[in-house]
């Protein structure tokens, strides 16, 4: 799979497809962290928007003020929304149930407007614009893959060991966590810390590949926090390669939407003469969001554990099928 | 020599004192029942102990040290363990992953823990359900499962909250013979039951309390004997 993935720009040379698989592996990365945190650990969060954003804007404001390579602030990206999540975690923790889900929602919106309203800082409603490094897509691509596999490999690690046993128990029962010894506050803030890491890094080289960035864009509740819950529910929540597989859907299926069947809708509507198709094409292609509900209340409903996770149904159905 | 100690230990919950100036001491080695009518504050009190919610008043001390402003992971941590009366097994987890986790509080490394996991299961008889996951259960494995758990903390003392309802005669034995076998291995037992062949069977000395307070304590013979209680549980005798 990793050779496959290593070896894929050479197969796919367009460069537009070459930027989705990017967004792809992006979404691996965001969508993993998510999963750590919610699927393994049940801590369901909305506010990925906000430590995707804090990442992008490390990365961007030290290249735009201080004119240093926004790679630096890919590395300081995890660093910096890690320091934004000590706190956030510090005050939502205690809280049971819903309330940490409603501060993770506020937490993205509160950074939201941060950054709109401290123009001094970030340039407000204007946003940031850095030199990207590359032309080329593929360094992107190669180093967008490094972070989706050291997300994987990092799950996957904590799983298995005491973190991942200690983050499973709370997220079952916290009362009997507590009561076989587990500190539940401490360790609902390793995997807080460790999704804010994640998906700041995936932020900041979200600035370093678009080169823009601004409020609306990489704080956005549903472009970047929801999509980031979509990618791991229809993949598969606390399985490992399920977000990996619900990032290749969503990104494909957001795109499709995007450009109304790749164009295909337009080129039907031009076909048919205009008037009726044009609107279908025209809506479809503002109706993304709309698909994403339709689509989670479908998996929800038919694969409750992803497709990942309910890969074994999946089969039995196509093979009585 | 006491192994735990309560000191005028009370709950509110809002108007409602569910434990009233409760005090009792625990020694070490001994099997202590804790007996009451439903609703009377027995589960309250080893909320208490175990600081799933602070006292109102009072003071909890644990070998000698005061275990009252502790948070529940630190009580587990000092020794003591215990089970839930609503069995709260990891669900999504098998039975041996369900006694891993807590075997890695005294086994940091994953062999370790794996190891004393099965150590447990084998010691409380789970060891055929090891790979079945624990939502699959019977009641009687569940708490059975619960009490394996608690083990595998190694703990000093033992709280058990009504591990023998709900199980016929043939598991009711056999509970019994677990918890027995428990003492022998040197953890001091507190036991909360409503069932009177357990907990007249088993136990050294009995605390009985009503409407969160405290109206008799003694051996099972002399608590049984007690008009206070046979009036708690059977209500006002003759005299209409």
């Amino acid at each position: 799979m990793l050779a496959l993935m290593l070896l894929l720009p050479f197969v796919v040379r367009e460069p537009y497809f070459q930027h989705l698989l990017i967004l792809v592996l992006l979404w691996v990365t965001i969508g993993t962290g998510w999963n750590l945190l919610a699927g393994y650990t049940g801590q369901v969060s909305f506010g990925a928007a906000g430590f995707f954003g804090v990442g992008a804007y490390t990365a961007g404001l030290l290249s735009h003020h201080l004119g240093i390579s926004a790679w630096w602030g890919m590395a300081l990206g995890g660093v910096v929304a890690m320091v934004v999540a000590f706190p956030f975690g510090a005050i939502t923790f205690p809280l049971r149930g819903a309330y940490f889900a409603l501060g993770s929602l506020a937490l993205g919106e509160v950074m939201r407007h941060v950054a709109t309203i401290w123009e001094s800082l970030t340039e407000g409603m204007v946003g940031i614009l850095i030199m990207q490094t590359f032309i080329s897509k593929l360094p992107y691509y190669y180093i967008a893959l490094a972070l989706a596999v050291f997300s994987i490999v990092l799950v996957h690690q904590v799983t298995r060991s005491r973190l991942g046993y200690y983050f499973v128990s709370i997220r079952e029962d916290q009362d009997a966590a507590a009561s076989i010894g587990i500190n539940t506050t401490k360790y609902k803030m390793i995997s807080l810390c460790m999704h804010a890491f994640l998906t700041g890094m995936a932020g900041a080289l979200y600035m370093n590949y678009m080169g823009f960035i601004d409020p609306h864009v990489v704080f956005s509740l549903h472009d970047i926090s929801i999509m980031a819950i979509l990618v791991a529910i229809v993949g598969g929540v606390g399985t490992l390669h399920g977000p990996a597989v619900g990032a290749f859907i969503m990104v494909a299926l957001q795109e499709v939407f995007r450009t109304a069947g790749f164009g295909g809708l337009k080129a039907l509507s031009d076909a048919m003469g205009g008037g009726f198709m044009t609107v279908v094409t025209k809506y479809v292609s503002q109706a993304h969001v709309l698909a994403f509900g339709i689509l989670v209340v479908v998996v929800i409903m038919n694969l409750p554990n992803g497709i990942v996770g309910d890969w074994a149904r999946i089969k039995r159905v196509f093979r009585r099928g | 020599m006491a192994i735990l100690e309560l000191h005028e230990v009370s709950k509110n919950f809002g108007g409602l004192r569910a434990v009233d100036r409760v005090s009792f001491t625990v020694d070490q080695g001994e099997i202590f029942g804790l007996i009451g009518p439903n609703g009377s504050g027995k589960t309250t009190t080893f909320n208490l102990i175990s600081h799933v919610y602070p006292a109102s008043a009072g003071k909890i001390v644990f070998q000698g040290r005061d275990i009252t402003p502790l948070k529940t992971h630190q009580i587990c941590a000092l020794g003591v363990g215990r089970t839930f009366q609503v069995v709260k097994p990891l669900k999504r987890m098998t039975v041996l992953d369900n006694v891993i986790a807590s075997a890695f509080l005294r086994h940091p490394s994953m062999k370790d823990a794996r190891q004393q996991a099965e150590k447990w299961l084998d010691f409380c008889g789970l060891t055929p359900y090891a790979g079945h996951l624990a939502r699959g259960l019977s009641i009687a494995s569940r708490k059975r499962l619960e009490i394996t758990r608690a083990m595998a903390t190694e703990p000093k003392l033992l709280l058990l909250d009504e591990t023998a309802a709900g199980l016929n005669p043939g598991e009711l034995d056999e509970a019994i013979e677990l918890i027995l076998k428990i003492r022998k291995s040197g953890v001091t037992i507190v036991i909360v039951e409503h069932i009177m062949k357990v907990i007249m069977s088993i136990s050294d000395r009995i605390h009985c309390i009503n409407h969160g307070q405290t109206i008799a304590q003694g051996t099972p013979q002399e608590v049984a004997r007690d008009p206070k209680v046979i009036e708690a549980y059977l209500g006002h005798g003759g005299g209409h």
